[in-house]
């Protein structure tokens, strides 16, 4: 009977009965044309990759069968003999209800790609007759969808332009990281809250955390409503009309389904199509997108939000374990020794065996382990047929099939360790590395090659490669270890803790905590620290006793630029060029640069060598005379002066003996040379004579040079300087 | 036989993504599938029971794998199992009568012997007579001692078609079958049937002005209380809802539509009712050899609530929900853990499911079923009329022959 519908089926629905009911079909991608399952996708496609021991695509035919999909076209990429294989061996091949088809192209890189070679096959075959469901091959699910799909052929009728139904889920991302649970970045979507219509789509990037989402003002004009979310989650289910296909073909240079597709339809405004969103409630659908979806799918697995594809339902073919209490699923052939500890949500495949005192958590062990005794196992996932041996310790680690990890080693958080690999005996296997027996591709261009290479080759003569390559190299893990630790990419190195199956560590957690509490609190001094010079002193102790990390290194850099510039006497306008640079790179004032201008010429007076505060202030005086211009370009307005005697006050502070008693001398001779105003001077006094008996150290110093500044102002020019060296 | 497979796999696969929902539908798609099963099964001419007893079997134990949950399928496929052992056991005796009555004839004269002699005698009888001489005879048999033809009423006719030796053997082979099929399909009748003739005993049961508490949903209470409904009684229901699946609403709706005053409890709410009620009345997702009930989850804390006010607690359960496994077995004592989503929104909880973030430490569990130890309950009622708890066992030996029940 199976046979028949097989054969029958499909040429029947493509004559004459397709107009009164089609049939169901699916487009299932078999590959997901990203590289974050390296180096575990280099073995084997992530689809066949086992998550709570069975591989992640028999979730999702699972799911299609029972949600009423009749056709599946399982469209394989990346190690498509090994899917193909799979399939054939499985049930799905003679199943009564589903009908898999698989289509095999190597020269599709994205999804895009697929897409787009599904559509020529289309124009010959014509195989998908009316609206389908797009999802990848590593979607777990049990959401039904048989009255989506009513609905969105409803929808279709009413509006031609309705060409997708997006399947949306609601689920907080963390206030932190900015990271759904999933370990996908944040999703910003707006939607029309009465027609569902979605209007904008943005994955939230790493580096603007601020979580600003910027909205046309059109969207605005057009809807009456619009309904922002920031706690929605995509799951990647699309329900698609077949004119999705033809604008892939259209826009070839579409790749990603999110990227590029929706947001081409969204903000392009093609041909006026639109997409709409459906929201689930009770039914669960995840996508397994990276390391640490694929711990929390595998843990929602255990919690049974994915019921019934949960381990102790035989769903697809697979052995159901048995779940006893505390959501331990076991095998019945598990051999476990009574020391053995095994605590909750955990699960354990047929014919393994556990040792005398284990301790076993929050993980998942698949079929033919041998775990020898004293082992902790916790929150990791061992695959099938994976050796450990006496003492190891795992935390939160992948371990591929056949791996073998010697006594006493131990695998800290977020290792992943791919098929084959042995580690040493007692060897530490650093946090977040990944292992494999292949060595790491050099180039990105290179290891598509090599995935594909692989794949239409075959596994034999990949494996007789590696059996060399652990010959000649089998030290990075130990000396009886084999194995390549692969270095993280560039810039993916800091992002490791997001996307491992390890959690986020309590540290790193403290630290975003920390930034953002930096964040806050530099939003508050550094606005104002510039703004409010001029009327609250108070605030610009307070600044300065607390310096802020940006201007400390920008007064850095230009001391090193003012010491060159003396140095190799380097004419002013560069200097300023330089210093304007070094502002604008670290957006400061102008006032700072005079702070950190003067700052630098004072320091290069009291660094060079001498005796007495006379010849200090000789040195002082020179630098000033020669530089006055540098330092003049700077001080213009009254602010940026008042910045450098409070720059020199606060100098003199530090080093009270050696620069203390010259305040009232270079004051002067500031003042002498034109650098400072006596407004500006006395503008200081004014602010300073409200502060406390402290700080008014070097205001009594200089009291009597800002009286007689004072008079001198009153009598307008009058020359007074034989009065002034009285003092 | 092709056929018969796909149907099978096809079963299996719902059992396994739980598409069939209640004992009744699931014994009912169980017994009709086995009675496909038996019909296309090829007989051999030696030892045809035991070929019949292997396909079942063999499809069987395919059906309690794919749902061990679901007790009624396995006790359906043990109830066909014993018929097809009772339907042989009653030929055997009667072949055996006939080579008692002319030794070491012809096989024509078997027939002719047959025809005379056991013409009119049923299968049944012959089988309580060979089971009273194989165990000590039941209060059922002893009962329903007297034979009735119309259980099988085609016995007569076989031995007259029969006219040479070869037809004489296929047609032996065509009885026993013919026999076995005549049997399931008196099971599948006894199982369409059993709500009404549980339902007929309602007015026994409900008194007038009484109040009833029952909870969740069951088919079953909801025709026993609409029977006492139909013969004038006037009484009130309460229905505690039944949570996290709410099926109580459900049953609610029905029971007002059928015009019973209905009043809606949570829950949590049962021992704070129960003193106004007269009796309570479940239906049961399974009832065990020893009398405990596995019913919908909830149910022990309603028994236990009855006890301490010394309230009826009834049990109503078709003969397809007797299962002859001990709850002791922990094989048996299985429970469903159901989507925690019938409990919480997943969306509104998702902060505490982060196990990034490492605050994934809330657990959700939702189990369907409750076991109610035997001596919580006070009366069972199954179509065969009212039984004490411990009165089961009893029962059950009627219905299974002892070798099927380990499978």
């Amino acid at each position: 009977m199976g046979a028949q519908k097989k054969g029958g089926g499909a040429r029947v629905s493509e004559d004459a009965v397709e107009q009164s009911r089609q049939r169901l079909q699916a487009i299932l991608l078999a590959d997901s044309f990203a590289t974050k399952f390296r180096p575990v996708t280099l073995e084997r496609p992530k689809v066949l990759l086992p998550i709570v021991n069975v591989p992640m695509i028999d979730y999702t035919l699972a799911w299609l069968e029972s949600a009423g999909i009749e056709e599946v076209f399982v469209f394989c990429c990346a190690h498509s003999m090994q899917v193909i294989e799979y399939l054939e061996k499985s049930e799905w091949y003679s199943h009564p209800n589903l009908l898999v088809r698989t289509i095999e192209s190597h020269k599709s890189i994205s999804a895009g790609d697929a897409l787009r070679y599904m559509y020529e096959q289309q124009t010959e075959t014509s195989q998908i007759q009316g609206d389908f469901v797009l999802v990848s091959g590593d979607t777990v699910s049990n959401m039904p969808l048989t009255d989506l799909i009513q609905e969105h052929r409803e929808r279709k009728k009413k509006d031609e332009k309705a060409i997708m139904t997006m399947v949306i889920k609601q689920s907080k991302s963390s206030q932190l990281t900015h990271q759904s649970r999933l370990g996908t970045d944040q999703l910003f979507i707006a939607v029309d809250p009465l027609t569902k219509q979605l209007l904008h789509y943005e994955e939230d990037k790493i580096d603007h955390p601020s979580g600003s989402v910027c909205l046309e003002k059109s969207l605005l004009d057009t809807n009456p409503s619009v309904l922002v979310c920031n706690d929605m989650q995509d799951c990647y289910i699309d329900i698609c009309s077949p004119e999705v296909l033809s604008l892939f073909e259209d826009n070839f240079d579409y790749q990603h389904l999110r990227r590029h597709f929706v947001k081409g339809v969204l903000v392009d405004d093609i041909m006026g199509y639109k997409i709409f969103t459906h929201e689930i409630h009770s039914s669960y659908a995840g996508r397994i997108d990276n390391f640490r979806s694929y711990d929390t799918v595998s843990k929602d697995i255990i919690q049974r939000w994915t019921y019934p594809y949960v381990p102790d339902i035989n769903f697809s073919g697979n052995r159901p374990l048995k779940l006893g209490r505390q959501g331990i699923y076991r095998a019945s052939d598990v051999v476990q020794s009574r020391s053995a500890d095994v605590g909750a949500s955990t699960v354990i495949g047929y014919g393994t065996k556990i040792g005398n005192g284990d301790k076993i958590s929050n993980s998942v062990i698949g079929n033919g382990c041998y775990i020898g005794s004293n082992v902790v196992i916790e929150g990791s996932y061992i695959w099938n047929n994976v050796t450990i041996e006496d003492g190891c310790e795992i935390r939160n680690a992948i371990v591929c099939d056949g791996v073998k990890i010697r006594a006493g080693a131990v695998l800290q958080p977020g290792v992943v360790l791919s098929f084959n690999v042995v580690v040493g005996r007692d060897f530490v296997v650093p946090a977040y590395s990944k292992v494999s027996l292949l060595q790491q591709p050099t180039t990105e261009d290179s290891d598509e090659e090599l995935e594909y290479a692989d794949s239409s080759s075959g596994t034999a003569d990949h494996l007789s490669g590696l059996n060399l390559q652990m010959e000649s190299k089998a030290s990075e893990l130990g000396p009886d270890g084999a194995g390549y630790i692969w270095e993280a990419c560039e810039g993916a190195h800091d992002e490791e803790w997001k996307h491992s199956v390890a959690p986020i560590p309590k540290d790193k957690l403290s630290e975003i905590t920390q930034a953002i509490d930096d964040e806050d609190t530099d939003d508050e001094s550094v606005v104002p620290a510039s703004g409010e010079l001029k009327s609250d002193a108070d605030s610009i102790n307070t600044d300065v006793n607390d310096p802020n990390d940006d201007y400390y290194y920008f007064e850095k850099e230009v001391e090193g630029t003012v010491l060159r510039a003396v140095e190799e006497n380097i004419k002013v306008d560069l200097v300023t060029l330089e210093i304007n640079g070094l502002r604008l790179s670290y957006n400061m004032e102008s006032a700072d640069c005079a702070g950190a201008t003067f700052y630098s010429m004072i320091k290069l007076a009291v660094d060079t060598p001498h005796n007495s505060a006379s010849e200090l202030y000789k040195n002082a005086a020179s630098i000033i005379t020669n530089w006055k211009e540098l330092l003049g370009f700077y001080v213009k307005k009254i602010d940026e002066q008042i910045e450098v005697i409070m720059k020199f006050e606060e100098m003199c502070q530090e080093s009270p003996k050696e620069l203390g008693p010259l305040f009232t001398q270079i004051l002067h001779l500031l003042y002498d040379k034109d650098v400072l105003q006596e407004d500006a001077i006395l503008r200081w006094a004014e602010e300073k004579a409200g502060a406390d008996e402290a700080d008014k150290v070097y205001l009594k110093q200089c009291d009597t040079f800002i009286q007689w500044l004072k008079e001198a102002s009153e009598e307008e020019d009058e020359d007074d300087e034989d009065e002034e060296e009285d003092d | 036989m092709p056929d018969v497979q796909s149907t099978v796999v096809e079963f299996v696969n719902k059992l396994r993504k739980r598409k069939i929902e209640g004992s009744q539908a699931t014994a009912k798609c169980t017994v009709e599938l086995l009675r496909s099963v038996i019909s296309h099964q090829r007989v051999p001419h030696a030892n045809q029971a035991a070929a019949l007893i292997d396909a079942v079997k063999a499809v069987g134990e395919q059906l309690v794998a794919a749902n061990p949950v679901e007790l009624a399928v396995g006790n359906v496929v043990r109830r066909v199992l014993h018929i097809i052992r009772e339907e042989d056991l009653s030929l055997t005796t009667a072949a055996m009568g006939g080579l008692d009555l002319l030794d070491a004839s012809d096989d024509d004269d078997v027939d002719n012997c047959k025809g005379i002699g056991y013409p009119a005698m049923s299968a049944a009888v012959v089988a309580a007579a060979a089971r009273s001489t194989l165990r000590p005879p039941s209060l059922q048999t002893l009962l329903e001692g007297t034979p009735e033809s119309a259980t099988v009423p085609y016995t007569s006719s076989s031995g007259a078609d029969s006219e040479s030796k070869t037809a004489d053997k296929s047609s032996l082979t065509r009885k026993l079958k013919h026999d076995v099929i005549e049997g399931v399909n008196q099971l599948i009748h006894e199982i369409a049937g059993c709500h009404e003739q549980i339902a007929e005993q309602a007015i026994e049961h409900i008194h007038q002005n009484e109040v009833i508490l029952t909870l969740g949903s069951s088919r079953t209470v909801l025709e026993f209380l609409c029977a006492a409904k139909e013969k004038k009684r006037s009484f009130r229901v309460f229905v505690a809802e039944g949570a996290p699946r709410y099926q109580g609403h459900l049953l609610a709706k029905e029971l007002v539509a059928r015009g019973l005053q209905t009043t809606v409890i949570t829950d949590s709410a049962v021992f704070a009712m129960i003193s106004r009620v007269n009796m309570v009345i479940i239906g049961a997702h399974a009832v065990m050899a020893n009398g405990g009930v596995i019913g919908p989850v909830g149910v022990n804390m309603a028994a236990l609530a009855a006890q301490k006010h010394a309230v009826p607690f009834v049990v109503l359960a078709g003969s397809h929900k007797l299962c002859p496994l001990y709850p002791h077995n922990p094989e048996v004592l299985l429970n469903e853990l159901r989507s925690p989503s019938e409990l919480l929104d997943f969306g509104e909880f998702s902060d505490c499911l982060d196990f990034g973030a490492g605050s994934g430490s809330l657990q959700v569990v939702n189990p369907t079923f409750d076991y109610v130890p035997p001596n919580l309950v006070s009366l069972f009622i199954t179509d065969t009329g009212g039984h004490n708890p411990s009165y089961m066992y009893r029962l059950i030996a009627d219905y299974y022959s002892a070798d099927d029940l380990v499978m």
